[in-house]
């Protein structure tokens, strides 16, 4: 019987009208083995004396329980987001504001902030996937929603919750936000797809390094803004960027085990 | 109205072992920890006895998915677990596993911790709370479920850890010394516990403890330096003991005597 039971049968197979012929029983029965959308219809229509019961019962056996509150705070922020990550985050913002005292107490030199702005996300990004700063780590690389989307999840919530603070740090300074904001996200998909080699926590510091080596430290030396940083560079970080990303997508199930290296 | 059954609560299970390996070796680091290990369970509790550094952890940590089998063949809940590319998610939906170094978040309250590892485990959203209800009553914590999980002692932490293990009703239940902490009493309540979980999952319970093992589980399988070196039922492994072992219950007995064979093998 492959199309769903009508109402009028469902009524009579609950035995609310006269009852059915044990051949058309046995049709209902092996319909409803199969489907579920009639099987939560006949919950419906069962008899009120059955219906009462079980309500009467469910309500003895849950008001015997102990009475328990759920505790709904936070809910969204515990699953996007875990507790040693706050601490990261502040040592970042705590960084860029350094960056800014910098840049105000020396405006002649080449902006601090712009030199770190692009690397400060990976301080934390270097969490999302760690044995070391996670205390969870191993009930979550167990559960399905571990692994390359869990990396994800908390990259994003780095982001989000640094790419505020740079904006405003990057206003008040004056520079203009395509100029690191490409930069950033190319660093970041950078970090994630050598993290499916290397473990998210030590690309992260291979990443910065390079970083430093390529773009602060000459322009330490020289007093000059490195060429990367022009504006006319943006297609160029843009293009890196998704081709990292795209990368990283391709080795995704290497954040399915969690390797020692993490 | 009354709750009817989901599909996915009524499918029949198409596997005829929850855990089926062979050949399995796992490292731990650098160190080959499971050396060639075949293993079959099914349904029931079965006690995973061993010495320390037999590979317990390590193996453990492979069935849960969580390291890559360095080679051998692993079958999860009848689908391969061992494949670089091997789509864990169906396995890890149907698991539960309390890990030896049982890590928490120490601001969640117990509620909110079970909470958070149903989401972990993609439990329905509209079934977390009453899921994760049912789970802390069902390892006796709802007194506590708003307590903080610094609060606890360790004892009622590894209960709480049991609690997130089974929110989910897995198919699979791996649990890595689950009696580490836990009073007489607690230890009783335990097992009955594991004996009414074990009527239709396969529960894999790994401890150092002759006794709970003998009391509470269907099967035993001892692990000697990364391999199964033997399996049947606690009477079997209370037979295997003679006098001159030491030990002070015939279980006991009998694991010294498999435990001296396996070195005395291993030696020669």
């Amino acid at each position: 019987m492959n199309s769903h039971i009508d109402d009028d049968l469902l009524a009579r197979y609950a035995g609310i009208s006269e009852s059915l012929p044990d051949a058309a029983v046995w049709g209902v029965e092996v319909h409803l083995d199969s489907c579920s959308g009639c099987r939560s219809r006949l919950g419906e229509v069962v008899h009120p004396g059955t219906a009462a019961m079980v309500a009467r019962v469910g309500g003895e056996l849950t008001g015997s329980l102990p009475a328990m509150v759920p505790y709904r705070r936070f809910g969204v922020v515990r699953r996007w987001s875990t507790w040693s990550l706050l601490p990261r985050l502040m040592v970042s913002v705590g960084a860029l504001v350094a960056a800014l005292l910098l840049e105000v107490v020396n405006p002649h030199y080449p902006s601090p902030v712009l030199l770190i702005a692009p690397v400060v996300p990976l301080f934390g990004v270097a969490a999302a996937c760690s044995r070391r700063d996670d205390p969870a780590w191993e009930l979550v690389a167990a559960s399905p929603r571990g692994g390359a989307l869990m990396v994800l999840r908390r990259t994003v919530t780095v982001l989000a919750a640094l790419l505020p603070v740079l904006a405003v740090v990057g206003w008040a300074v004056g520079t203009s936000v395509a100029l690191w904001l490409l930069p950033c996200l190319t660093v970041t998909s950078a970090t994630i797809a050598l993290g499916s080699l290397l473990g998210v926590r030590r690309a992260a510091g291979v990443v910065a390094a390079a970083w430093v080596a390529v773009v602060t430290a000459p322009a330490m030396l020289t007093h000059q803004l490195p060429d990367v940083l022009d504006a006319d560079k943006a297609p160029v970080w843009a293009m890196t960027g998704l081709v990292l990303a795209a990368l990283a997508w391709t080795r995704a199930e290497a954040f399915q085990r969690l390797a020692s290296r993490n | 109205m009354v709750r009817s059954l989901s599909e996915s609560e009524l499918r029949p299970t198409t596997w005829e072992h929850a855990v089926q390996a062979h050949g399995l070796q796992v490292r731990a680091g650098r160190h080959l920890a499971v050396t060639g290990l075949d293993l079959r369970i099914g349904v029931g509790v079965h006690g995973l006895l061993g010495p320390n550094g037999a590979g317990k952890t390590t193996l453990m940590r492979a069935l849960a998915t969580v390291l890559r089998p360095a080679a051998g063949s692993l079958n999860l809940l009848g689908r391969p677990a061992h494949e670089r590319r091997a789509d864990l998610r169906p396995i890890r939906r149907m698991m539960g596993y309390l890990p030896q170094e049982f890590g928490y978040y120490p601001k969640f309250t117990v509620h909110e911790f079970v909470e958070y590892t149903a989401w972990l485990k993609e439990v329905p959203t509209a079934d977390i709370t009453v899921a994760a209800e049912r789970a802390i009553a069902r390892v006796g914590l709802t007194e506590r479920a708003g307590s903080k999980l610094k609060q606890l002692s360790g004892g009622m932490l590894r209960r709480a850890g049991v609690a997130q293990a089974i929110v989910n009703d897995p198919a699979l239940l791996l649990l890595d010394e689950p009696t580490v902490g836990l009073d007489p009493e607690q230890r009783l309540t335990f097992r009955e516990l594991l004996r009414d979980l074990g009527a239709d999952t396969c529960v894999l319970v790994s401890t150092h403890l002759v006794e709970d093992v003998v009391a509470s589980c269907t099967d035993v399988v001892i692990v000697h330096a990364g391999r199964v070196v033997w399996q049947g039922t606690p009477a079997e492994l209370a037979e295997r003991g003679g006098t001159g072992d030491p030990g002070d219950s015939a279980a006991e007995r009998g694991y010294a005597a498999v435990i001296r064979q396996a070195r005395r093998e291993a030696g020669a």
